[in-house]
């Protein structure tokens, strides 16, 4: 077995683009699911608008790669006040039901025949990052970074850009959230009739974080279409919204690095496992009847799904969670 | 929870309230207040019929409607509610006092009526608007904000914060001093509560009344006019019922309207200035608190009207004269048979 091969990639999962986007996309529902207690299991649905925002402005409207981003950012809004307006004067379920439905319209639209020409169909689209990495300062052909993490010139910019990113959104989190804004917030997710009785506008400040939450994922959005140069509808289904709780759980809701940690854990095991299974089943030490090499793929869920069992067994708050809150909410 | 009011840090709390002897605030003083006496005074010449006009009224409520279904939960008349005294709402269960209070501060809709808080229309004004003009609730189950400390429950009470409008939440410059000043009060009203021991606990850690003491004094951070309380001494320990008392009475020493539903009638004869006694929606008696409780209208109410009324002794010797008859009668059929 080729330890230094297997490292390796599990080092360079730790900051690759599956840990970013899934970052982004955590750090937004870390707004919405976290901070405010709303049950957005649409966050699918803000990355495909993200990604497809600026799929389609570039290569079907022929505009600038910027102009997309500003459609994405505007979609992922006009998408959160849609599912917000009549769904938050509700009880939290209703929001539940809601978004996870409108995810798989916006997945089942960009995928439909009719729409071929617009969103490409179930193929998707491509060849719309151009605009963005003429605008990377690496040389192409060109490696960039140090000790195993070193990636070429195109990984390298969308990778840079995709941290900076995130360290950004981190940044207005924390400062949200240290702010009495952020404390009406967290008084929402205790119990908004309580915030509602002292004179808060609780549907307002819902509706903040909905769009404060969406427009993050459509960052993440971002990062998922450029980083792959292509988009396909059936990467924004519904398991991409539960990977994504299950980074944030696993890093710990309401926490503001949470997120980040949760993401870099998530991809670190799912490449570890999956690199030591490919090389043993490869080098013998398994044998066939138990498992090829073609059910590593699924295999590594499963035992990725065992790690997340204990882990909440043993640490249910998440790693950067606090066991005195939990204990509260038990009661 | 009865193992957290076993705690041995709720000693503290208790201590010197009791009894009146302990601090030197107007609410742990001995015998009613120079508002309180006033607040009688003013209310002494006013009718004892539902609906009676009051003097100074700051809450008016007339023909206030709610169904649910085929069901009329509330259907109140007229009634007011006289500025700077404590009104006890009391009634038997499922009479409509809890939905009149959701009604009154906006929590629910009424499908008919009108009301008016300080001369100006409540009517269809949204919960957060109705707390903003100065009219705050408390709820029948308590609801701290369990996983904010206590201190940043306090803060979360204080209204028109510039540090609470999204563009400003991420300057602290602009909200730091409104921040300050608030955490004063805050410590300020903690203190009176005799919760400053508790500051950075969580308020999931508070015992039931200790609760109680947090959501009222979070609601004072408010800075109310008229205060609505639900049920305040439901699940609070004994031993913290006087403390909770003397908090009530202290808010209309400082000038403030009280409001509350109570099924502890040991209380509301203790710190009501007027009782308003309603039953199945309506409004059926109004008055001090001992002439409300002799009022035959209230006692029927309250142990259901004529149904199950205590028998006379004529009436119990006529029942049983009829039911042996009854027997006799069954018995001489048997045997004619």
């Amino acid at each position: 077995m080729d330890w230094s091969s297997i490292l390796g990639n599990t080092a360079r999962a730790a900051i690759g683009l599956e840990t970013v986007i899934y970052a982004l996309a955590a750090i937004g529902l870390n707004v919405q699911f976290g901070y405010a207690g709303l049950l957005n299991f649409g966050q699918a649905a803000f990355v495909a608008v993200g990604a497809y925002g600026i799929a389609v402005t570039v290569t079907v409207l022929g505009l600038p790669f910027w102009l997309g981003v500003v459609v994405g950012l505007v979609a992922a809004v006009l998408l959160a006040v849609l599912l917000g307006i009549p769904t938050l004067r509700l009880r939290a379920d209703y929001l539940a039901i809601a978004t996870i439905a409108a995810a798989e319209i916006v997945r089942l639209t960009v995928r439909s025949a009719t729409l071929r020409d617009q969103t490409g169909g179930s193929s998707g689209l491509s060849g719309f990052a151009e605009g963005f990495y003429d605008l990377s300062p690496f040389t192409p052909g060109q490696s960039y970074g140090f000790g195993p993490w070193v990636f070429g010139a195109r990984l390298a910019w969308i990778l840079l850009v995709g941290w900076v990113l995130v360290a950004v959104c981190c940044l207005v989190v924390f400062l949200l959230m240290r702010s009495p804004w952020g404390r009406v917030l967290k008084g929402i997710r205790e119990d908004e009739d309580a915030v509602r009785s002292l004179g808060k506008n609780v549907y307002a400040y819902k509706m903040q974080a909905l769009v404060i939450g969406g427009v993050i994922g459509a960052l993440a959005g971002f990062v998922f279409g450029v980083g792959r140069a292509s988009v396909q509808p059936d990467l924004y289904g519904t398991e991409l919204t539960f990977f994504v709780y299950t980074v944030l759980l696993l890093g710990g809701a309401a926490r503001v690095l949470g997120p980040v940690v949760g993401a870099a854990i998530f991809w670190v095991a799912l490449v570890l496992i999956e690199n030591v299974l490919v090389q043993a089943v490869g080098a013998g030490y398994v044998p066939d009847w138990l498992m090829s090499s073609t059910q590593v793929g699924q295999v590594r869920f499963m035992l990725v799904g065992l790690a997340l069992m204990l882990l909440m067994i043993f640490r249910p708050q998440g790693i950067f969670g606090d066991r005195r809150e939990l204990a509260i909410d038990a009661r | 929870m009865p193992a957290d009011e076993n705690r041995p840090d709720l000693t503290d709390l208790d201590e010197g309230t009791p009894h009146g002897g302990g601090g030197s605030h107007p609410a742990i003083a001995p015998g009613p207040g120079p508002r309180a006496l006033a607040a009688r005074e003013v209310l002494r010449d006013v009718p004892r019929v539902p609906g009676a006009p009051k003097p100074d009224p700051v809450l008016v409520a007339d023909g206030v409607v709610r169904r649910f279904g085929g069901l009329t939960a509330v259907d109140v008349q007229h009634v007011e509610f006289q500025r700077g005294a404590i009104t006890a709402l009391i009634g038997p269960n499922g009479a409509g006092k809890t939905t009149f209070f959701n009604l009154l501060t906006g929590f629910d809709r009424p499908d008919e009526g009108s009301w008016t808080f300080e001369g100006r229309s409540l009517a269809r004004v949204p919960a957060h608007r109705v707390a903003r003009r100065g009219m705050v609730r408390t709820f029948q189950l308590t609801k701290a904000l369990s996983r904010l400390t206590v201190i940043e429950n306090m803060r979360l009470g204080a209204t028109g914060q510039v540090g609470e409008r999204l563009l400003s939440a991420m300057f602290r410059r602009v909200w730091r001093g409104q921040e300050d000043s608030n955490t004063r009060r805050a410590d300020e009203l903690l203190r009176r509560f005799k919760l400053d021991a508790k500051r950075e606990d969580f308020a999931g850690s508070l015992s039931g009344g200790q609760r109680k003491l947090l959501e009222m004094a979070r609601a004072l951070m408010t800075e109310p006019r008229l205060v609505m309380l639900d049920e305040p001494m439901a699940g609070v320990n004994p031993a913290l019922t006087q403390s909770l008392l003397g908090h009530v009475k202290d808010l209309r020493e400082q000038g403030m309207t009280v409001v509350f539903v109570e099924h502890d009638m040991d209380m509301v004869r203790d710190i009501s200035d007027w009782v308003v006694v309603m039953a199945q929606g309506t409004v059926v008696a109004e008055g001090p608190p001992d002439a409300v409780m002799a009022d035959p209208a209230v006692i029927d109410a309250y142990l259901g009207g004529h149904h199950d009324a205590p028998l006379t002794e004529e009436d119990e010797a006529e029942q049983i004269a009829a039911a042996e008859a009854e027997l006799e009668r069954e018995h001489d059929q048997e045997v004619g048979r």
